[in-house]
């Protein structure tokens, strides 16, 4: 009995104590609450003393202005970055556009000149010479003439006419031959040439200014407009490369031939 | 990812070298020369091609009737062709659109339109 009694009186301590409990957590709600309500009282009276003092609206108005004119001038600033940048990235953007270009140019020159030199048969050098004009100058009537004797123009291959068709030249005399003298790679009009005598290009064939021969443009190709920069790149490259390729290809036969001679001779002497 | 392969029927050394420099520089991608139009037609039957670039004027068999004989064959008609030909004439191009033919190109070429074309056919990025 005095067990149940002494059980009954622990849980009674312990409600009481619960109860105390929940009256503290009341009182310190209100002294919150209190304390909250005296801040509020205060920013009332601070915004009421504002709005009563002119001075402070003005001091409030040109802070915020100023404020204000900083972010005008910092967002003005971000704008003349950005177009900074614009403007850098178009310029980046045209020189990527050159460079790729010159890069291309440089290809084909290259493919130009490696391809006269990779061989020593006159006849595979005069096939590479009309493939670079045909693929890349572009041109449909051409031919080319090589120096015989002093001053005679012979047209030893030609595309877009028979070689037969053409006629001889003398240098120094018609636009073909003037531009051998003048060892000078000379253009006309580009509109198509109908007369064999008058070509719209002549590139001379020279070694060290002593022309060998010289190419003869008549007409381009249907969807060739004109001559680019390329094309005149092209034309100093044959100018130059197909003479020499030309020269020593037929030292190269020549040789071949006193070679065989020579052997021959040889063979002879020692049966 | 995978390789692209890329064949160029053309019977100028000079074209076939200028062609092999500009697509050199796509990623990824494998570059077989053949020098006329059957070599072409060997080429290209026995190994995959994802496209194939090919001239008109060739010896022995020209651009058209290689670009005829893919769309015929089954296994070929898929490949897209380039025609890279020295013949502007509306005509022509006509004619090569007709019979197959994804796009038309004239020379003297410009490695960046070649470059931008075989970018789109090859669905490269």
């Amino acid at each position: 009995m005095s067990d149940e009694r002494s059980k009954l009186l622990t849980q009674g301590e312990e409600v009481l104590n619960i109860l105390k409990r929940g009256a503290d957590f009341t009182k310190e709600l209100l002294q919150e609450n209190e304390k909250l309500r005296l801040q509020l009282v205060g920013l009332e009276d601070t915004q009421q003393l504002a709005a009563r003092n002119p001075e402070d609206w003005e001091k409030l108005r040109v802070e915020l202005l100023g404020r204000i004119q900083n972010l005008e001038e910092e967002n003005r600033t971000f704008r003349e970055r950005l177009l900074e940048v614009e403007g850098e990235n178009r310029r980046f953007a045209d020189r990527y556009l050159e460079i790729e270009e010159e890069n291309n140019n440089l290809a084909n020159l290259y493919v130009a000149s490696y391809q006269l030199h990779s061989t020593l048969d006159l006849d595979e050098v005069v096939k590479v010479v009309l493939e670079i004009v045909i693929n890349l100058i572009g041109a449909e009537t051409f031919a080319l003439y090589m120096l015989e004797r002093e001053d005679t123009l012979q047209p030893v291959a030609a595309e877009g006419v028979q070689r037969e068709q053409l006629p001889h030249c003398t240098v120094g005399e018609g636009r073909l031959g003037r531009a051998v003298l003048a060892t000078e790679t000379t253009c006309w009009d580009p509109a198509d040439s109908e007369d064999f005598n008058e070509p719209i290009v002549v590139i001379p064939l020279q070694i060290q200014k002593r022309p060998i021969g010289a190419i003869a443009l008549f007409k381009l190709l249907q969807q060739k407009e004109g001559f680019t920069a390329l094309d005149h790149e092209l034309f100093n490259v044959l100018g130059g490369h197909a003479a020499t390729a030309i020269f020593a290809a037929r030292l190269y036969s020549q040789s071949e031939r006193k070679l065989n001679t020579i052997q021959g001779f040889l063979d002879l002497l020692a049966e | 990812m995978e390789k692209r392969r890329v064949l160029i029927v053309e019977d100028s050394p000079t074209m076939r070298q200028l062609l092999v420099f500009a697509l050199r520089r796509l990623k990824n991608v494998e570059i077989v020369e053949a020098q006329d139009g059957m070599d072409g037609l060997r080429k290209v039957s026995s190994d995959h091609f994802d496209l194939a670039l090919i001239d008109i004027n060739m010896p022995v068999m020209d651009g058209l009737k290689l670009i005829s004989l893919m769309r015929e064959e089954d296994s070929l008609k898929q490949i897209p062709v380039v025609v890279i030909t020295t013949e502007g004439a509306q005509e022509d191009r006509e004619r090569a659109l007709k019979l197959g033919a994804n796009e038309y190109l004239t020379k003297p070429i410009q490695a960046n339109r070649v470059l931008s074309v075989a970018r789109d056919l090859l669905k490269l990025d």
